[in-house]
């Protein structure tokens, strides 16, 4: 019983990663299955859906709500941050575990509970809340203000405060690990550019999250203790009074998205450290610029944090702060078009490698630069307050975090799956996975512009409501719902691949992508490190390599 | 089944464990310099030598409190945005709900005991790096820092329990004069959950003493020992130090 | 080929609804020079890879840095042109106020409806307090029969507005925060409850245009829509006069 028990709640990091893992892939479940029923209610309203019935509006809003928060927080928070970091960042610095096992474990636990407090949200009555991802106030604060905005937010405040423990306690471990746990020799300029980049989210995270609790709490008591900290004088919720002192809802704004911009780099940076090594790996060439790559995921983060702004443009902020993040934010993109172009200078000379985890690492750019170019358009205040909370921000957004995070987390997983399991997954099956992902996302979510350029909103059930019906968007829409099922269906490709491959996959050897970081040591780390991650491309040519664990002595 | 795979065993697992027993835990080795098997060249960058174990502790106890201060200054920041809102009347004059909170005059004794409890706990730390004692404790001559460590460590113990049950007779007062955490009055919340959520980091902070106090005793190592005291005291240094902030804000700020 | 030129000479995104405001042009010319920047470089971008893909014999020429140089310029560049721009515009609609002839209309947001209130020939908005609010006793807004001024307002569910005549809006939430939202005005603002918000515009082009509820409120915020008429300022002073006329009639009653 006991050694059941240790087994369960290991403190072995490579078992937590892997646990961390089948977490996101419950709630990319339930996420995905929750867009699907979206997609379908938005075409065809009256449909019946399975277990749901008809859909009310109150339950769409509870669809959407529980799908952003579920894929934000427990999809792209998890997976590519606490998953692959676990799997891998001890090896990668070439430290025998984390500082801190325990408190990893903690944190991987609390985030469990947090994940159940939010689903079970889903089954009380009244449903879940209905507020968006962002539940601004006064109506995540009124639980009279709408269904689901009772229990249900109650749980969702909950959930979100678990959660902010659980990466809190996360972060620290990280970052004692990164700092501390280096192997003798693995200076700054020889890390491999993941752990980077988990520097940088461990960093955001340890400070965002900590606001995104004390705001939850002080929305808490706005619910539950009568103070009014988000509530406005003589607010009225149907025909009531409740407004009874002088609060702020503009503060939540500020203080959620001080939390939420940082969140969504929190989400892509490590997909941005992940393909760069991949694409090292299968050009066989060196990063150019390392210092100036690695300089810019910490600007990107740094940066990241006085921007949030550019989500409360026409939110009845000051125009004069408008105009400063809006500049703030166009600075922003420059140390991510500097990324970008890095990439693609390494791919210019060609002869790439198209294995499975190259292939995903390719659709990251893709969609990186997709998704990120509207990033800029929506950075001007004019522009936006057009665009503004219309479909074309969610294509933004699908595109540049959705989509460009999960393929990176797909990059990881063909990647470091010889780690996981000792065999390799399928190629084939991978390359398929891959290509109708990547039609079906960009059908899914380039015709989404088109939705928010002819001024459809966000949040809306239906698209014909009193004043206004979309007839030239139905087809469009209809589409989009298509392809949407189409990626959904493709991940089942991925998840056969998954676990067939776990079972009979092809034994991998010793080093199956002729890595150089260290975790493809295989416990042969030298007493010192001696050399930097990408030593790819040598002079003598002929694709050889200096791993990163090989020791001077040893080279020619 | 063990989640993961490795081919090999990791071939430095059966190296021995570092940092632990193998050096007095002091900066100077006493035996001028290392004659030992003990070849630092395996340990981490960065944190070498004796201090291992310690710097790492330290370092986790620092971020941790870095995100503790973030989530007090968004208190903070919420408390100016709430103070400066306000709402235009039937007569069309700005108005605020705001009304200046008398602060118990109490509150100015907590606030010594728990500087002077930072006093006592920082001796207490000192004691445990006493080089001479550290080396007699490491060569089992006896527990002459912990001897001088525990009363301090004790009279820390008390002073905290003094500031805790000072807070509360503040609420209890305020509590008298109609302020209390349900009434309407935004600087009464603020005032209730900045001292609230302060004394829960005390109250945590009171358990990892009797921890430490405990610890101090049983157990074995020199190293653990500084440990434990010495990441109680910079924890509590920090809760004094925010003590500090909040209580300037309360005061001054209203 | 010539669909393209038309297109360009236009140089208005086809999806985006007609506009009728004063400012709509410019809107829509900045918005479609900056999609066809940003979809040149996304295509520039793709070619790239295609290309790399297409080599496959791998040449060890790498891009001279001149070049990533120069294009890390041209982006920054572009950036700056766009905040520029988009400043010079963002300005000119939000931070100086509505000329001194603009009318004012007041804008009130509440689940899940608009309302609409013109001051009346006296030019003063009465007081409201939300106590009084009962759209049952067709009070929507909760005007208080004590105020002289605001005997005359007229509350409306549908904004009619003369064309040529530029009107500044006073956006109020009654309960939660709500998206003000004209498409064919290229017109957004939030209505926040316990804040007073301004948004000047002229609308220009005779027409309907729905408006929308931006911001998500509730079960309902799919269905929360009015209309906008812009009609000719004839029409606009007959109509306001029979409302008045109305309004008088029903006066004794409240
Ligand atoms: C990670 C983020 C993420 C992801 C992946 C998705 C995926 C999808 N989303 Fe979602 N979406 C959001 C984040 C995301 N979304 C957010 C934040 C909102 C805003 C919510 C709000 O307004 O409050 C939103 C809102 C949103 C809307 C707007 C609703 C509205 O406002 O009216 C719509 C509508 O079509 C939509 C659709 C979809 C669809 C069809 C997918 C499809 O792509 C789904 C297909 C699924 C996959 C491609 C994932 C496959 C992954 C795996 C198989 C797991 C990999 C393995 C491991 C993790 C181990 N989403
Ligand atoms: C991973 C997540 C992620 C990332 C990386 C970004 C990146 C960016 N985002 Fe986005 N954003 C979100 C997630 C993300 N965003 C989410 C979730 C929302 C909605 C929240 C909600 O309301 O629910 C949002 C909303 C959002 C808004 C608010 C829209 C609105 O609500 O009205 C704005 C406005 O400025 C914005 C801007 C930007 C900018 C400027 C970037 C920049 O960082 C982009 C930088 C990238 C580039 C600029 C591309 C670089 C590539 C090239 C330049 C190509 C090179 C070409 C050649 C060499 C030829 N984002
Ligand atoms: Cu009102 Cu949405
Ligand atoms: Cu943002």
């Amino acid at each position: 019983m006991k050694r059941v028990l240790s087994r369960i709640f290991t403190a072995d990091h490579r078992t937590l990663g892997v646990y961390y893992l089948y977490l996101a892939l419950a709630a990319v479940t339930v996420g995905t299955i929750l867009s699907l029923m979206m997609r379908v209610h938005r075409v065809w309203p009256n449909i019946i859906i399975p277990f749901v019935g008809v859909v009310k509006p109150e339950d769409y809003l509870a669809m959407v709500t529980m799908h952003g928060t579920l894929m934000v927080f427990f999809v792209l928070t998890t997976a590519p941050q606490s998953g692959f970091a676990n799997l891998v960042l001890p090896a990668q610095i070439g430290a025998r575990k984390m500082a801190f096992p325990r408190i990893n474990g903690a944190g991987f636990w609390l985030s469990v509970v947090a994940f159940l407090v939010l689903i079970s949200g889903a089954h009380i009555t009244g449903g879940a809340a209905i507020s968006g991802w962002s539940s601004y106030p006064p109506l995540s604060a009124l639980p009279n203000s709408g269904p689901g905005q009772g229990l249900g937010m109650d749980l969702w405040l909950i959930s979100i405060g678990i959660f902010c423990i659980a990466s809190w306690l996360s972060a620290v471990n990280m970052l004692a690990t990164i700092l501390g746990e280096r192997r003798a020799g693995m200076t700054w300029s020889r890390l491999p550019m993941t752990v980077w980049a988990w520097l940088v989210t461990s960093i955001l995270t340890l400070l965002v999250f900590a606001v995104l609790l004390a705001a939850v709490i002080l929305l808490f008591s706005d619910r539950h203790f009568g103070s009014s900290f988000f509530i406005p004088m003589g607010d009225m919720i149907d025909g009531r009074v409740v407004g009874r002192g002088d609060g702020s809802p503009l503060l939540w704004l500020h203080l959620f998205w001080f939390f939420g911009h940082p969140e969504v780099y929190i989400a892509v940076l490590p997909g941005m450290g992940l393909a760069t090594s991949l694409f090292a790996n299968f050009t066989r060439r060196r990063v150019p610029g390392y210092r100036v790559m690695a300089g810019m995921l910490v600007a990107i983060g740094l940066l990241g944090l006085v921007v949030w702004g550019h989500h409360m443009f026409v939110s009845g902020m000051n125009p004069y702060a408008g105009t400063a993040f809006a500049l703030t934010t166009m600075a922003i993109a420059v140390p991510s078009t500097i990324e970008v172009i890095g990439w693609l200078c390494m791919l210019w000379g060609g002869g790439l490698n198209l294995r499975t985890p190259m292939l995903f690492a390719l659709g990251f750019l893709s969609f990186f630069i997709a998704g990120g170019l509207t990033g800029p358009l929506l950075a001007q205040p004019a522009l936006d307050a057009y665009l503004h909370n219309t479909f074309f921000v969610v294509a933004h957004f699908h595109l540049v975090m959705a989509m460009a995070g999960i393929f990176s987390v797909f990059a990881g997983i063909y990647y470091w799956f010889p780690l996981i399991t000792g065999r390799m997954m399928n190629e084939t099956l991978g390359k398929l996975h891959f290509w109708i992902s990547l039609i079906a996302a960009y059908g899914t979510f380039l015709p989404m512009h088109f939705a928010g350029l002819a001024g459809e909103p966000r949040h809306y059930d239906r698209l014909t409501g009193p004043a206004i019906g979309f007839p030239s968007l139905i087809p469009v829409e209809r589409g989009i719902t298509y392809s949407g099922a189409l990626l959904a269906a493709a991940q089942l490709i991925f998840l056969w691949n998954v676990f067939a491959s776990a079972r009979r996959g092809r034994i991998a050897d010793e080093n199956p992508w002729q890595a150089a970081t260290l975790e493809w040591a295989n416990g042969t780390a030298p007493k010192r490190v001696e050399r930097g991650p990408y030593d790819y491309d040598l002079p003598s040519g002929g694709g050889g390599f200096h791993p990163q664990w090989e020791c001077p002595a040893q080279q020619e | 089944m063990p989640a993961t795979f490795t081919r090999h065993q990791q071939v430095d697992i059966e190296r021995k464990d570092t940092g632990i027993g193998g050096k007095p835990p002091l900066i100077h080795r006493p035996t001028g310099g290392g004659g030992d098997g003990e070849n630092w060249e395996n340990h981490s960058e960065g944190n070498h030598g004796p201090r291992e174990l310690l710097i790492r502790y330290r370092l986790g106890v620092f971020f941790a409190l870095a995100g503790d201060l973030m989530f007090f200054i968004a208190l903070v920041s919420a408390f100016f945005v709430r103070q400066s809102t306000g709402h235009f009347d039937v007569h069309n004059n700005y108005i605020t709900d705001w009304r200046a909170l008398p602060i118990p005059h109490i509150l100015w004794f907590n606030t010594a005991v728990l500087l002077l409890s930072g006093l006592t706990i920082e001796m207490a730390r000192r004691q445990l790096f006493h080089e001479i004692d550290v080396m007699e404790e490491w060569l089992g001559l006896g527990r002459p820092a912990v001897k001088r460590a525990a009363p301090w460590l004790a009279a820390t113990l008390a002073l905290g329990l003094t500031f805790l049950a000072g807070q509360w007779i503040a609420w209890l007062q305020l509590v008298h004069e109609g302020y209390h955490f349900l009434s309407i009055d935004p600087s009464s919340h603020f005032f209730y959950l900045i001292t609230g959520i302060h004394g829960l980091h005390l109250i945590l902070g009171i358990f990892a003493l009797v921890a430490a106090l405990i610890g101090l005793f049983a157990l074995k190592k020199v190293e653990f020992r500084q440990i434990a005291v010495d990441c109680v005291a910079w924890y509590w240094h920090a809760m004094s130090f925010f003590w500090v902030f909040l209580f300037v804000l309360l005061v001054f700020f209203q | 080929m010539p669909c393209i030129l038309a297109l360009l000479e236009s140089s208005r995104v086809a999806w985006m609804p007609p506009d009728g405001a004063l400012h709509g042009p410019i809107v829509d010319k900045l918005m479609f020079w900056n999609l066809v920047a940003l979809c040149a470089a996304a295509v520039i971008a793709h070619l790239w890879l295609i290309f790399a893909l297409l080599r496959r014999r791998p040449s060890s020429g790498t891009v001279p840095a001149a070049v990533r140089w120069v294009l890390i310029a041209a982006f920054c560049v572009m950036y700056s042109w766009m905040a520029l721009t988009a400043q010079r515009l963002w300005a000119a609609s939000r931070y100086d106020g509505p000329s001194l002839t603009a009318m004012h209309v007041e804008v009130v947001g509440e689940q899940f409806q608009w309302y609409f209130r013109y001051p009346g020939p006296d030019a003063t908005f009465g007081a409201t307090r939300p106590q009084l609010v009962n759209p049952a006793a067709g009070n929507p807004l909760g005007l208080d029969p004590r105020d002289p001024s605001g005997a005359d307002d007229v509350v409306s569910s549908t904004l009619v507005l003369p064309a040529g005549r530029e009107v500044d809006l006073q956006l109020r939430s009654l309960d939660v925060i709500h998206g003000f939202f004209i498409p064919g005005m290229r017109l957004k603002e939030n209505t926040v409850p316990g804040m007073l918000l301004h948004l000047h515009f002229t609308p220009v082009d005779l027409g309907t245009y729905p408006i929308l509820c931006s911001q998500v409120c509730g079960s309902g915020h799919g269905r929360m829509q009015a209309r906008l008429m812009v009609v000719s300022p004839a029409d606009y002073t007959a109509w306001i006069a029979g409302r008045e006329r109305v309004r008088a009639e029903e006066e004794p009653g409240q």
